[in-house]
């Protein structure tokens, strides 16, 4: 299930008052600009930078600890097994296989960087309801068949899990119980196509409702977004950091 | 006075082995509420969707206020003054937000966004949903849905209202509250609905459909 946006903050928060596009964009862009850095001491700021906006806008730590840890499981295996691709001054050596002193920085950077653009989207973008989200992407023109694809999948994935659970347990008040046979096999296949049937039916349904409220292929957004000087300011300091992050890579 | 909706020798089925409605013909006239009952599969549903032209006859000809409608283009003015409540809320009701779901007929109609807020207020108080503006659509009760669902209709401020089975599913309370809701408004309606004292409330002619034709059902 989509994970309730309001459940990632303590309470009202300093990023709420920033405009949902302000939001998209600086995370895109810092994103970027921290995926092509290799300065050690530049994505230390990065890192040190969306921490603190973390810290500042009061993200939760249980739901971004499960998150981040998810992602540093993958970078200890990185560290683990990178040193021993790359050459350079031995670190340690186990028989033929050696770990570099490259190898292990090169999986920092990767790890830093990886950390970085992670804290960044979780505070700046996974705190905005997908539906805003949305229609923040709409503004930068995002192809309208996408924005609407995500609307969708947000209004109807609910719908779909239901529809799933019921068929699910109408199976198992038949005494149905998964193993390894082709019984299983097939009646999961029926499960899967009945769901499949089942979506295509009510799609068609739900564009039949929206023709008769004059849907003729256009959206109409009911809410605007509006600037603030908290956009302002918090645009001020984005940019800041990232010519900040620049300029440490360029002195480097 | 014309007739709002009518219909004449319409036939209509979804496949050669499957005839749904045969030589169907009835008109419905302002201010009138006209119940149509029958067996589940019996055409009722179909013939809603008809009227909006959602499907199109294989014969007959159907009229919508004064004009002969055949073609696609004819219905958009159709459903503009008719609006239809549909069986299954989940099907009508697809916006995160009930404000957003109810504003979006009269968006659709380009009417301005102060005009819109407007009448989405006015709307949802007049359904008795006052406050439920940023409410999430999906985790409405069915009651609560249905409601919503026929305050997007009447946002739109039809002139006639095709409603398919509106308390199927709902509880006794749910089911009293969109009688009640119904009973108060002006338009005229087609029903589709198996409650017979909900149709003894509203209705003031009946029509039975059974194997595919309309046949009167007043003495029922």
């Amino acid at each position: 299930m989509v994970t309730q946006p309001t459940l990632l903050l303590r309470g009202p928060s300093l990023v709420d008052r920033i405009d949902p596009r302000v939001r998209v964009l600086a995370a895109v862009v810092f994103s970027i600009v921290t995926a092509l850095l290799s300065s050690l001491v530049a994505l230390g700021l990065a890192l040190a930078c969306t921490a603190s906006l973390a810290m500042v806008s009061g993200l939760r730590l249980a739901p971004a600890a499960r998150r981040l840890a998810g992602l540093n499981g993958v970078m200890l295996l990185l560290a683990a097994v990178v040193p021993l691709s790359v050459e350079g001054t031995a670190l340690f050596a186990l028989g033929s296989w050696t770990w570099s002193r490259e190898g292990l920085l090169l999986a920092a950077t990767i790890a830093l960087k990886a950390n970085a653009i992670l804290l960044a989207v979780l505070v700046l973008l996974a705190t905005l309801d997908l539906v805003v989200l949305g229609h923040a992407l709409h503004h930068f023109y995002v192809p309208e068949k996408l924005v609407h694809l995500l609307l969708f999948t947000v209004r109807y994935i609910d719908v779909l899990e239901q529809e799933y659970g019921r068929l699910r347990e109408a199976m198992r008040l038949r005494a149905f119980r998964p193993g390894l046979s082709s019984h299983t096999y097939r009646s999961f296949g029926y499960l899967i196509g009945m769901l499949l049937v089942r979506s295509v039916d009510r799609s068609e349904r739900i564009v039949a409702a929206m023709k008769c409220r004059g849907f003729q292929g256009k959206f109409w957004l009911l809410d605007h977004f509006a600037m603030s000087w908290a956009d302002a300011w918090f645009g001020a300091a984005a940019v800041a950091v990232v010519i900040g992050m620049i300029v440490l890579q360029w002195r480097a | 006075m014309a007739s709002l909706i009518e219909f004449e020798n319409v036939e209509f089925n979804y496949g050669p082995a499957r005839p749904v409605l045969r030589d169907c013909s009835f008109a419905l006239a302002p201010s009138e509420r006209l119940a149509l009952l029958g067996a589940n599969g019996s055409g009722k549903s179909t013939l809603l969707r008809l009227a909006v032209g959602l499907l199109h006859p294989r014969a007959g000809r159907i009229a919508a206020f004064g004009q002969p409608r055949a073609v696609e283009r004819d219905f958009h003015e159709v459903r503009r003054r008719a609006g239809m409540l549909f069986q299954d809320s989940d099907d009508q009701l697809f916006c995160p937000t009930v404000a957003e779901d109810v504003a979006f007929g009269p968006l659709n109609l380009g009417k301005p966004r102060d005009e819109v807020r407007r009448i989405t207020a006015e709307t949802l108080r007049n359904v008795g949903l006052e406050g439920y503006e940023h409410r999430i659509t999906y985790r409405l009760s069915g009651g609560e849905k249905r409601l919503v669902a026929l305050a997007t209709v009447l946002a739109m401020q039809p002139e006639v209202l095709l409603l398919d089975e509106p308390t199927a599913g709902l509880d006794e309370a749910s089911s009293q509250r969109i009688l009640q809701l119904l009973a108060r408004l002006p338009q005229a309606m087609i029903l589709v609905s198996h409650d017979r004292d909900f149709l003894g409330r509203i209705a003031t002619h009946r029509l039975r459909l059974s194997e595919g034709r309309l046949l009167p059902a007043d003495h029922e």
